[in-house]
Formats: structure tokens, sequence, C-alpha cells
């Protein structure tokens, strides 16, 4: 049997030349990108499509073989090395704040999403409960969910699930091991064991009378104000009932229960 | 036997004339071995291979640039996903070729059917639209003026006709290859074929007869 078309009539003859050459970007739609980075708790293997960062490893946890296995798991693409590594991702680790980061969520479900666009705002240095992001997604009762949500972020360190903490200021679990977590926040000045402190003598909240505000402890608005004027509070009901109102940046009181 | 493929690529290499003309054979074993040895190296392999092809493939059967994007690039993902989970023994016994492009015939389908249970699309057999043609004109500005016009003629063949002249006059896969893409015996395959043909001159030489006169218009 011949492979070799029969001879096409000459009116008919353009038709191989219906091929054309596939675009130049159509591989970058197929495959994902790698390189390791500085990251602010060790080195980072950082993995990009052409929607943005998708997948985060901590660079230190095996060889490029190793990292990549684990990173099919996830995105189930092929890997190739990249050139030079995607737009902002060196600025966002100098200063850790990601919010101009572009990334690839395509893999994950709808409600990690919401959970981790919500981690998202989570200034650098700042720490809030699981319970506050459960309320920010308008799932209050997805306290446990949520923590799940955290521990799949494929893209940890950029998108910030470690500054997600127990409302006892424990550290609880983290993609990349507790210890990471701990040097994460110290590394951003989170004000940890004050936090743990506070809590302790059963203070959530902290309010200032000369502002009338009442925050997290560790939003940099609590920070600022001075012994004499800081007021520390159970409940949000507790500072309420006493004039304050919650922060427009912490925002403690987001979805709370009526 | 054993070097069967070997020697059809070597007698197919003569028709090679452009830097996009691909291995013709479907089981290439030096790609087979990269793609059993290392996946996304092999891939990579495989990507530079039958990028062309699988791209001009979907260009002429969804007939639209945009649509031609979104179809390769998910059907070499659909491969990609598919080989990390084959043995080697399996990769080494593909077909590459007509493997790649009956996943890209097969989400070209699903993708319609997708479409027909939402707006209603325009019929296939139609000319593109106006503004498709046009942007479809503007990348092909370079190729022959027969080509574009025998683009427009390809658009206007019914579904199985058009499939089986893309396969084989612009994949060059053989018949027995476009057979078994469309799942359907090698005699009807290439009646589609010399059908779709003889409906091709027959369009070329009264273009009245199909509705080109939007082409024809637009150069006036």
């Amino acid at each position: 049997m011949s492979n070799q078309p029969e001879p096409l009539p000459p009116e008919l003859a353009g038709l191989d030349e219906l091929t054309v050459a596939a675009p130049e970007g159509l591989f970058d739609r197929v495959a994902a990108r790698w390189l390791r980075v500085p990251g602010p708790a060790g080195d980072l293997f950082v993995v990009f499509t052409d929607h943005g960062i998708a997948y985060v490893g901590d660079a230190g946890a095996g060889d490029d073989a190793e990292l990549a296995q684990a990173c099919h798991r996830r995105l189930a693409r092929p890997l190739v090395p990249a050139s030079k590594p995607p737009a902002g991702l060196l600025p966002a680790l100098r200063s850790g704040h990601g919010a101009k980061l572009q990334f690839d969520l395509r893999a994950v479900s709808e409600f990690d999403r919401a959970v981790l666009t919500a981690a998202r705002e989570i200034p650098p240095g700042q720490v809030r409960p699981y319970a506050w992001v459960a309320r920010r997604i308008g799932r209050p009762r997805a306290v446990r969910a949520v923590g799940s949500a955290l521990g799949r972020n494929p893209v940890p360190v950029l998108i910030p699930c470690h500054r997600v903490i127990r409302t006892d200021g424990a550290l609880s679990n983290y993609v990349f091991g507790a210890a990471v977590k701990e040097r994460l926040l110290l590394g951003e000045n989170a004000n940890l064991g004050e936090v743990r402190e506070l809590a302790r003598s059963g203070v959530f909240y902290l309010g200032s009378d000369t502002t009338g505000v009442v925050c997290f402890p560790s939003c940099s608005h609590a920070r600022r104000i001075t012994a004499g004027h800081r007021h520390g509070f159970a409940t949000l009901e507790g500072a309420r009932a006493e004039g304050y109102r919650p922060c427009r940046d912490c925002r403690p009181d987001v979805a709370e229960p009526a | 036997m054993c070097n069967r493929g070997e020697g059809r690529g070597v007698r197919e290499s003569v028709n090679a004339t452009n830097d996009m003309a691909e291995t013709r054979h479907g089981g290439d074993p030096g790609l087979a071995a990269a793609l059993a040895a290392d996946l996304d190296a092999g891939f990579v392999e495989l990507f530079g291979v039958y990028r062309h092809v699988v791209f001009s493939t979907a260009l002429r059967v969804s007939g639209r640039w945009a649509d031609a994007e979104d179809l390769a690039a998910e059907a070499f993902l659909r491969a990609y996903r598919a080989l990390s989970g084959y043995a080697p023994e399996r990769i080494a016994g593909l077909r590459l070729k007509p493997w790649l492009l009956t996943i890209l015939l097969n989400e070209w389908r699903n993708r319609r059917r997708a479409a027909d249970r939402s707006p209603p699309p325009a019929p296939l057999e139609n000319v593109p639209e106006p503004q498709e043609q046009a942007e479809g004109a503007e990348r092909l500005a370079e190729r022959h003026e027969t080509s574009r016009e025998l683009a427009a003629l390809l658009a206007q063949l019914p579904e199985r006709q058009r499939l089986a002249v893309v396969l084989r006059h612009v994949a060059e896969l053989s018949t027995a290859e476009v057979a078994d893409v469309l799942g359907c015996p090698e005699g009807t395959a290439k009646s589609h074929v010399s059908r779709g043909l003889r409906r091709l001159r027959e369009l070329h030489s009264s273009p009245a007869a199909g509705s080109t006169s939007t082409s024809l218009g637009g150069a006036s």
C-alpha cells in the first residue's frame, strides 16, 4: 500500500500548502517552565505557565527530578527549564507583597481558590485565624475545610497561607513544615510572641482609646498603640460594647455572625 | 518487517521540501524511545516534530485561527497526560501522528458538541464570517492566493469529506491512517477523500455555486 497521496489535479495543487506554521506561543500554552529562586526561608522551585505561577516547591526538599515529579502530580504538564523568572516574582519575594503576581489556579477547586484569594489579602508580618478566612469567604462553619485548602496551596510563600494561624497563636500545620512557617513569619517581623502571650491571657483583639478602633493584635495599627492607650478584648462584641469600631484594614468584623 | 516504519520514512523524506516537513511515518522509534526515557524532554521533541501538522489540521478543521490555537494546545496537553500514564512498550507501539490527530479531532468534536448545547453555531459548511475571514486572510497574507481560496472552498465541504481531505492532503496521512483516525473502513475513507476532491474541483470551477462571492466582492 502506498502512502504517497495520489497526484492532485492542478487546480487543487495548493492543498498541500494549507500547512501553516504553528504560532510561536503554542508551546507555552501546553508546557510549564521552572526555575529555582532564593526565597525568604530557603530556595524555592517555582513553576509557571502562560497564565501565571502555578506551583511552588521547597527547593531544598529534593533534586530537580524529584521536585519536577512532585509538581507533575499537581499540574500534569510538561516541564521545561525557564530562562528568566516570571514578571514581578523577585520584587514580590523581596517585599512579601504578592498582590501584583499572576497565578495559574486552573487546577484548583473553586472553594480552594476562594480560600487562597482571601489569604492573599493578609499583609506581610500579620496573621489571621482560620476562622477569619472561613468568614471572609462566606463559609463561617468551614474552618476545618479552610485549613485543608490552605494545606493544598500549590503556591505557598507567594500566596501567604503561612499567615493563617490558630486563634490561640499556635501555628498549626504548613505545607513546608511548621518550622518554615515560623521562620517565614518571624522573617516578616510578625509579633508572634506577643500574639501568643495575649491569647494566653484571653485577649484576641486590641483597641486604641485614642482612635476608638479595634484590631487583630498583629495589625500594623494595633502595634502602634502605646501601652497606656491599649485595651485588650476577648471578643469583638466586648470591644463594640465599649464603643470601639472594627479596623477597616485588618477587618476583624468580616462577615461576623450576627 | 521490523524496520517497516523506518523504510517508509526514508521513502517519504523525498517529499520533505521545507522546514515544516515532519517525519511522515506513524511509529517513530527514536521519538518513542526519547519519550520512554524522559517524558518531558521527549515531549519537547514530539511537539517540535508535530506542532505544524497538528496546528494546520486544527486550522483547516475549525476554520478559525483562535479555535485552532485552543484545539492544538489542548490536544498536545491531552497527549502529554495520556503518555504520562502509558508504559514504554505502549508508547513504542504508537503511531504518533495519527494518534495525535485522533486526539485533536476528538477534542474538536467535544467542543462542538458543547457549543451545540449553548448558542447555535454557524453551519460549518458556510464560509467563515467576514471578520474571521479578514483575520485568516491577514495571517495568511504571505500564502499563495490559490491556497487562500482553497481554504475557503474547503470550509464548504461536508464535514466527513473535509476531515478526510484535510487528513490526507494537509496532514498527509495514508488512507489507512485516515480510516483509523475517522474510525471507518479504509474504502470509506478513500471515497470520502475522492468525493471531497471532486467537490472541491466543482466549487473551484464555479465559485458562484458556493457562497465565495464575499471574497470576490472584497477584492473589487
